[in-house]
Parts: structure tokens; C-alpha cells; sequence
């Protein structure tokens, strides 16, 4: 009943949001992220003990259920997911945003979708959230957001809905293949039924599976639509497309490519690692000629998720316990610098590189916040990026040593950009429009301090996390060693 | 059963009452009809019946598709005030009774168990909607509609009944028990081929009613020239009578003649579902790109009754029933806003004209999103399940080709359906507030409801039976 609680809370503040449109809707969301948070917070001190979940009927006729679960892989992201959304509400503070119920509403209805795809069991139900996700988060973009929205923010819906038909169809193809008069999509049958399928079909389902969460990432070359919305949308959009909502992705890619096409794995999983490693080069060299900040991170967005893909794909406990620990950290640390980016856009309403410089004169915190935020992005040790690319890294030298190389260019790069977008923004000489640069409000710091403080947390406390998810991945890898 | 014979007296009635009650006692009194014969068709639930002469057949299956264009001719008369045409020239008595006398027809198509049964059901419908398209008779698009209408509709149906006739002539009989005990009882050698002729010119005729390319020409003039309350009822009623009518036919007496069905089915199918959403994309008047994209749902539901699993017929229902909550909002709103756009803009009907409808009308907007979305088949919605029932039928039976072109051609839907969203959200327009009746707002509110229970929950329907 807590994960019904934890699933639907949000979502029944959100509604109520939209249709009465209080004043005070900042304070309501506010405190509704945050009992989310702590509900969260207690479901799973329960599953570091043992799985919970829930399960109630839903299309008997068809064989779904209603299942809801949480191990130590789906309780790392909804730990993000829970974690980071009070943070999101809280950027939002002190912003006189028209229909701002509506916002705030958005953003718990989108809540309530991401938890939903990473709480479920039944495939059909991870299928239904994964899509839901994309009706919130596409008013959000498509209401508030900047410059030639309609195009983009519509280009956007197309493209990962196109993306995740193909996934649909294998996915009742293979489902169709599960025992009993009525089928079933529990995600356990699954992983058994698709051990029968030959090593063609699990070739072709592979890849369409796989082409509907490489959409989600994005990978390379699927990630045309991505640059153009993580810029066009509000920041509190883009925090949830980058923070959360990519992890779907990743997560899809764990939990249901990984176990169930051990075979289509090891036939393309090669190929696949090899785009994401393009991607990771890709992203980092754009990123590196960006002007405008946003896109800069959106770019470093492309290519940290890059790395995080060839690591899962690789297999390995350390390529997919370095994923789970990136994949937190990456929502951190996003949330964190598109928010700095946010900030600085407020207050002299250009998001231009060139254009800035000589902030930490007037904003001290400001510089070292984003610093730290900034460091851990670039993977220092120390700092919770570290630990998941180190092991995201040793797993795809693991698996292949030209690749691993290729892709440990990303930290050189990765230093490369974002010591750039401090060095030209933070230091160097005042321009016209940072003259006048006021200092953090309470409120900022309010969402800074706290994210640069678990940057550096994570950076000295791994295990929490990973032993946490250690039990679930090992068991995971049980069906395809 | 004993609805039929409700449903036709009360249509008489209708008339009379035209005498002497005003236009709103008179929707009052027909609405409150259509809910007495729900009452009474409701009562045949779960006793399976034979009537006149084992020609009327009422099982479970035909309840709850009667219930269903019962149900939508209850919203197309919550939603008609004064029918879209212009007060002086209205004669409201007359069309409630045809609305009456139409829903009689359906309910006989999809309860037949008699070929004549079924033609005379046919017609009585058909006929009821050629006069509806051409009832707004100032207007040379409604005339040209209905002559249209009526002169290709009674082309198909004169092929159609040639079909019947040759099955006839083949089987000795009408019944659709002996047809089908006929065809099982011939060896394959020695069946005449005039069956397999009468087979499809039966097809093609139930092919132009559902309007299937490529015997869809006349459906976008028809939709877009009829008053819209009517295009609301022929894109929902007929529709869903067809198909059901058409499963029973092809399962039912035909079901041993799979292999000459279901080919020229797929294809036909395929070509709709193409011509259906490729065309549907270039339209600039929302009522037709509507048009476009009921063909389009008819190619989804041609792949459904050629499934042939145990599923199929609630599965058919499912999607009728989707299709039908989401399109009478949808025309409901297009209906809405050319009114208030009349002698405001030029075409009243086209995409432009709903530009910024959301500002001032977050109900109208909510609702209209919601069939939009429901029509694309986006999860939460109704039309989500539809479309997943409808593929994992056809996948049951290991037929592959089809299923994808038709998930390409859904990404290709949302695409124009989206089109509408953007216009009424994201564009900038000065639309006043639009005062809705009360009957209006429920019968919209209901069905979006509807439309989202149906979507999160689709077993309440689905496991009927």
C-alpha cells in the first residue's frame, strides 16, 4: 500500500492543483514533493531489508496486473526521482510564472509517471507510464517554453513515441509467447518465456527494444530532438527531461533488454555499446564549440548518458552498479548546473558565454556551488561522478579495451567544456550585463548548498548506495550469465 | 428485442409531440426514450434469444453493441440544439424520429441472424442517414452531400444484396446457420464459385459502408457537407453497427471460409490505414481531416475482425466503444466553435479558427485534448487499449506485416492529431468564452470521463464477455 501511496500522491495533488488553481500552489507543491520524499525515504529503508511490493488486478482478461515492486534497482531511481523533484519545486520559488498552479500541477502529474515506470513489475505497466511521461513533461515544454517551442517541443513528442511503438510491438510479441490461457507481462515470466526464442528473433527484439530507450537517452544517432528541447524548455522541464526522465531510458535497458535478450545482447550489444561510445565523443566535442550554456549541457547530458549505455551494455555488475550510481549522480549534478544556468539567465537574461564573465566578484556562493556541481560533472575524485564513471570505465575496458579507451577520452573532454563554461562565466572580466549581478537569494542556496553537499557526500560515501543495490543486481545478472 | 419495437413507436410518437411540444421538451422526451430502450435492451442481457421466426437473434454480444449505438445516439441528442441549422427551417420532431427510426436499423444490423433481416436493418439506417446529410436544405454542401450520399450508397447496396442473392443461390438458404452448415457440408471440389464472388461483392458493400479505401470517395464530401450533429452520428453509429455486423458475418457463416476473406481483408486494410492517415495530414478543415481519420480507424478495426480470436468480438466492441466516446467529443467541439466562428471567419470548420481556444475555454480545451489523444491512442485514454487489444489479436495470429504498418501509420496519426492541440493551446487567438448548455457540458464531460476510465481501467468493458 506505501508504493500505491508513494505512486499516486503526487499525482492527486498535481490534479488538484490544475482544477482548483490556488494561490499559494508553490507551498502546496512544495510540501507535497516533500511528503513524497520522506514516504519514499521509508519505503525504502523497508526494501533495504526486503523487496516490497504491491500487486492488484488490472486487465485480467489480458493477463496484466497492477505490480508494483522495489529492489535495490528500482529503488535507486525512485530515491532520484523522489530526491530530486522537492529540489525541481524549489528552483521555482520567488518566480512569478502566469498560472503557476498549472505549472506546479505539470510537474507532480509528471512525478507520478516516472515513479510509475520505475515502480513497476508488469511490462505493460512500465510501457503505460513510460509513455504517460511524455504528456506532462510535453505541456510543460510546449506551454512555457522559449523560442520556436511548437516545432521542437512537438518534434520531440513525435519522435520518442515513434520510438517506443517499436518497443511496444516486441513487447507484446514476446508476450504473446508467455504460457497460460491468458498470457502474462510480469516481468519474471518474461525474462523466462524470451530464453526460448531463437537467437534471430532475440536479435530483432533486441533491437527494437533497444531503439525505443536509445531514443529516451538519447544515443547517438537518435538524439537529434534532444539538444533543441533540453534548450527550449522551461528549466524545470529540462531538469526533469535531463534528471529523471532519460533514466527511464537507462533503466528500461537494465531491467527488461539486459534479462530477457541475454543472446541479442551478446550478438549486438557490441554494436549498440559502440554508438553510445560515438555518442559519448560526439556529445563532448559540441559541447565543447557550444556559445549558448544550456545547450553546453545538454550536450554533456548526451554524451554522460553515452557512457552510462555502454556500461550496462557491457553486462557486468560493475557496468550496471556504475550505472545505478551515475545515473543518481548525473541527476544531481544536472539538476544542480542547469539551475546555476537558470540563475545567471534571471538575472541578466542571456544564457551566452561569451556575453558573461566576472560573477564571482558579486556572488561568491554562486562560484563555489557551481564549482563543486560543476567537478563532479567532470568526474574528480571525490565527488560523486567519480565513482560511477570509474566504473562505468573499468567495465567497458572490461569488455573491450579500444573501446574503454575511446571512451576515457570523455574525462579529458568533459574537463574540457565544463572548465571552459567556468572559466568564461565565473571568472575573467566583467561584461555589461553581469555589472549589476545580485547575490543568491536564501531560496537559491536553499537548492544549491544542499546539492553540492551530496556531491561531495557521494563522492566519500558510495556504499551506501551500492550495497543497497548490490543483492538486485546480482540477482539480475543471474539470468543472463 | 422488445426495444426495436419501443424505439419504432416512440419515433412515431416523436412526430406527433412535433405538434405541440417545443424543440426542448421534445430533445427532453427523446432522450428520455433512448434511455427507456437502453433499459429494455439492457434486459436481454444474459438471456439468449431467438425472435420472428429465429430471424432476431439477441445474445450478450449484440446487447452490449446495441447499448452502445443506443449510447451514442443519446450524446448526439444531448449535444443537438437546434441540429446546426437555422431556426426558421428546422423541424426537430422530424429528425429525432429518423435519429429513432436509425437506431431501430443498427440494432437490427447487429443483431440479425437472417440475411434479409439484416439487409432490411441495413437500409432502414441507411436511409435515415442519406435524409439527415441533406437536412440542412439551404445549404448546396448538405444537398450535394446527401445526393452523393444517397447515390453511392445505393450503388454498394445494390451489390451487396446481388451478394446475398448469389449466396443464396449457393446455399439455399438465409439463415446464417445453414449457410454456414451449407458450406462446411460441401466438399471444397464441388462449391460452387459463385459462393466466393457472392463473398465479396457482399464485402465490398459492407467495405463502402465502413468506408474503407478504396471505396472511401464519398466519405470526406459527406462527412464535411452533412450538418455536423449528423456527421457525429454517421461516423460513430454506422460505424460501429457495420463492424459488427460484418464480424458476425465473416465468423460467423463465413468463418470456413477464412482463406478467401482474410487476404483481400489485410490488404483492404492496409490501404485504408495509408490512405486514411496520409491524406488526413494535409487537411487545413478539422471536419474533414475527422473524416480522414475515421477511415483511418476503420482500417484498425477491418484488422481486428479478420483476427478471428476468441478475443475479436470484445475487442470490437472496445475500440467501437473508444472510437465513439472520443469522435462525438471531438465533433462536438468542432461543431461548437464553427457555430460561435460563423460570420466571424471565413471557413469556420478550418484548423486556423481554433486557435487559441484554450484561453478562454479550459473545459472545451481539456475535453477536446482528451478524444484528440484518445483517437492518437497516447496512454491514460481509451484509444491506447483499443489499438493494443486490436494488435495483440492480429500478433495471435502470427501475422506481422499488417500490424506494423498500422503502429507506423499510429505515430503518422498523432502526428495530425497533435495539429489540432497545438492550434487550440499553443496558438495565439481571440476566442470569447463559448456558453454551453447543460445537456451539452454533461454529455461532453461524460464522455472524456469515460474515455479515461476506460483507459486506466479497460476491463469493465473488455471482460463483458
Amino acid at each position: 500500500m506505501y508504493l500505491l501511496f508513494i505512486l499516486l500522491f503526487p499525482l492527486l495533488i498535481g490534479s488538484a492543483l490544475l482544477i482548483f488553481k490556488p494561490k499559494n500552489a508553490f507551498v502546496i507543491s512544495l510540501a507535497a514533493s516533500l511528503i513524497e520524499l520522506a514516504a519514499t525515504a521509508f519505503v525504502l529503508q523497508e526494501a533495504s531489508l526486503s523487496p516490497v511490493s504491491f500487486s492488484a488486478p488490472w486487465v485480467a482478461e489480458a493477463g496484466l496486473s497492477f505490480s508494483l515492486y522495489v529492489d535495490g534497482i528500482s529503488g535507486v531511481l525512485i530515491g532520484l526521482c523522489a530526491l530530486l523533484v522537492p529540489f525541481i519545486v524549489a528552483t521555482t520559488a520567488n518566480t512569478d510564472r502566469a498560472n503557476n498552479s498549472q505549472f506546479q500541477g505539470l510537474m507532480l502529474a509528471m512525478q507520478t509517471a516516472l515513479m510509475g515506470a520505475f515502480l513497476a513489475k508488469d511490462a505493460f505497466l512500465f510501457y503505460f507510464f513510460f509513455e504517460a511521461s511524455l504528456l506532462p513533461i510535453y505541456f510543460l515544454a510546449a506551454i512555457y517554453g522559449g523560442e520556436n517551442k511548437n516545432a521542437i517541443t512537438f518534434k520531440f513528442f513525435v519522435y520518442t513515441l515513434f520510438g517506443s511503438l517499436f518497443f511496444l510491438i516486441a513487447l507484446v510479441f514476446v508476450y504473446l509467447q508467455t504460457p497460460g490461457e491468458f498470457h502474462s507481462a510480469d516481468m519474471d515470466v518474461l525474462y523466462q518465456t524470451a530464453k526460448g526464442l531463437s537467437a534471430d528473433q532475440q536479435g530483432y527484439l533486441f533491437a527494437a527494444f533497444f531503439l525505443a530507450f536509445a531514443i529516451k537517452m538519447p544515443v547517438f544517432p537518435f538524439h537529434t530532438w534532444q539538444p533543441d528541447t533540453y534548450t527550449v524548455a522551461p528549466a524545470q522541464g529540462t531538469m526533469l527531461l535531463s534528471g529523471i526522465m532519460l533514466k527511464m531510458g537507462t533503466y528500461g535497458v537494465i531491467r527488461l533488454v539486459l534479462p530477457m535478450f541475454p543472446v541479442g545482447v551478446a550478438t549486438w550489444g557490441l554494436t549498440a555499446s559502440v554508438l553510445s561510445v560515438i555518442g559519448v565523443i560526439y556529445g563532448s566535442i559540441i559541447a565543447i564549440q557550444q556559445k549558448d550554456a544550456k545547450r553546453l549541457l545538454a550536450y554533456s547530458s548526451f554524451a554522460h548518458v553515452g557512457l552510462m549505455s555502454a556500461g550496462i551494455l557491457s553486462g557486468s555488475i560493475e557496468g550496471i552498479q556504475g550505472a545505478l550510481y551515475q545515473m543518481l549522480s548525473h541527476g544531481i549534478n544536472i539538476v544542480g548546473l542547469f539551475f546555476v544556468i537558470e540563475i545567471i539567465e534571471r538575472r541578466t537574461k542571456s544564457r551566452e558565454i561569451a556575453q558573461l564573465g566576472g560573477i564571482t566578484q558579486f556572488s561568491y556562493p554562486l562560484t563555489v556551488t557551481f564549482v563543486i556541481l560543476s567537478l563532479g560533472s567532470v568526474a574528480l575524485p571525490l565527488t560523486n561522478g567519480f565513482i560511477g564513471e570509474f566504473l562505468l570505465l573499468k567495465s567497458v575496458f572490461d569488455q573491450n579495451l579500444t573501446l574503454g579507451i575511446i571512451a576515457g577520452i570523455t574525462i579529458i573532454l568533459g574537463a574540457v567544456y565544463t572548465l571552459r563554461l567556468i572559466q568564461k562565466s565565473m571568472f575573467g572580466n566583467v561584461s555589461r550585463i553581469t555589472s549589476d549581478f545580485a547575490d543568491l537569494t536564501g531560496a537559491e542556496k536553499a537548492v544549491l548548498i544542499p546539492l553540492s553537499a551530496l556531491v561531495i557526500l557521494g563522492g566519500i560515501f558510495p556504499s551506501t548506495v551500492l550495497g543497497f543495490s548490490e543483492p538486485a543486481v546480482q540477482q539480475l545478472i543471474q539470468w543472463f550469465k | 428485442m422488445t426495444a426495436i419495437i419501443a424505439l419504432s413507436l416512440l419515433g412515431i410518437l416523436n412526430l406527433f409531440l412535433g405538434f405541440w411540444l417545443s424543440r426542448k421538451t421534445i430533445q427532453a422526451a427523446t432522450l428520455l426514450f433512448l434511455v427507456g430502450s437502453m433499459a429494455l435492451t439492457a434486459m436481454d442481457w444474459n438471456h439468449e434469444m431467438l425472435w420472428y421466426g429465429h430471424m432476431f437473434h439477441t445474445t450478450n454480444t449484440s446487447v452490449s453493441f446495441s447499448l452502445i449505438i443506443q449510447l451514442a445516439a443519446f450524446m448526439v441528442v444531448s449535444f443537438s440544439k437546434g441540429f446546426g441549422i437555422d431556426e426558421e427551417h428546422t423541424h426537430p420532431a422530424e429528425y429525432y424520429a429518423i435519429l429513432l427510426f436509425s437506431v431501430v436499423g443498427a440494432i437490427l444490423m447487429v443483431s440479425f441472424d437472417h440475411l434479409i433481416m439484416f439487409f432490411v436493418g441495413l437500409e432502414i439506417l441507411s436511409v435515415a442517414m442519406y435524409v439527415l446529410t441533406g437536412s440542412d436544405k439551404r445549404n448546396l454542401r448538405s444537398n450535394e452531400a446527401a445526393l452523393k450520399y444517397f447515390l453511392m450508397g445505393s450503388f454498394a447496396t445494390g451489390i451487396l444484396l446481388f451478394g446475398i442473392t448469389l449466396v443464396y443461390g449457393a446455399t439455399r438458404s438465409f439463415y446464417l446457420a445453414n449457410i454456414a452448415l451449407a458450406i462446411t457440408n460441401t466438399p471444397p471440389e464441388s462449391t460452387p464459385i459463385f459462393l466466393s464472388i457472392g463473398l465479396l461483392l457482399i464485402l465490398i458493400g459492407f467495405l463502402f459502408k465502413i468506408s474503407a479505401a478504396p471505396f472511401h470517395f464519398w466519405t470526406p464530401d459527406v462527412y464535411e457537407g452533412a450538418p455536423t450533429i449528423f456527421t457525429m452520428f454517421m461516423s460513430t453509429v454506422v460505424k460501429a453497427a457495420s463492424f459488427a455486423a460484418l464480424y458476425q458475418l465473416l465468423n460467423g457463416p463465413f468463418g470456413s471460409m477464412y482463406g478467401t476473406w482474410v487476404y483481400p481483408i489485410y490488404y483492404i486494410s492496409m490501404l485504408t490505414l495509408l490512405v486514411g492517415n496520409i491524406t488526413a495530414v494535409y487537411q487545413q478543415s478539422l471536419k474533414r481531416m475527422l473524416a480522414y481519420s475515421s477511415i483511418s480507424h476503420a482500417g484498425y478495426m477491418l484488422l481486428t475482425v479478420s483476427a478471428k480470436q476468441v478475443t475479436t468480438p470484445s475487442t470490437i466492441l472496445y475500440y467501437s466503444l473508444s472510437y465513439t466516446l472520443a469522435t462525438i467529443v471531438a465533433f462536438g467541439v468542432v461543431m461548437l466553435v464553427a457555430e460561435y466562428q460563423t460570420g466571424r471567419t471565413e471557413k469556420p470548420e478550418n484548423i486556423s479558427s481554433f486557435e487559441g481556444l484554450a484561453k478562454q475555454n479550459p473545459g472545451l480545451a481539456f475535453c477536446f485534448t482528451i478524444a484528440m489523444l484518445s483517437l492518437a491512442g497516447i496512454p491514460l485514454t481509451a484509444g491506447f487499449w483499443g489499438k493494443f487489444f486490436v494488435f495483440s489479436d492480429i500478433f495471435n495470429r502470427h501475422v506481422y506485416y499488417p500490424v506494423i504498418l498500422a503502429i507506423v501509420m499510429s505515430a503518422v496519426g498523432v502526428y495530425y492529431y497533435f495539429k489540432g492541440i497545438i492550434a487550440i493551446y499553443f496558438k495565439e487567438g481571440d476566442i470569447e468564452r463559448i456558453e454551453l448548455p447543460g445537456l451539452v457540458k454533461f454529455a461532453m464531460w461524460a464522455c472524456t470521463l469515460g474515455t479515461l476510465l476506460l483507459g486506466v481501467y479497460p476491463s469493465i468493458v473488455k471482460n463483458l464477455f
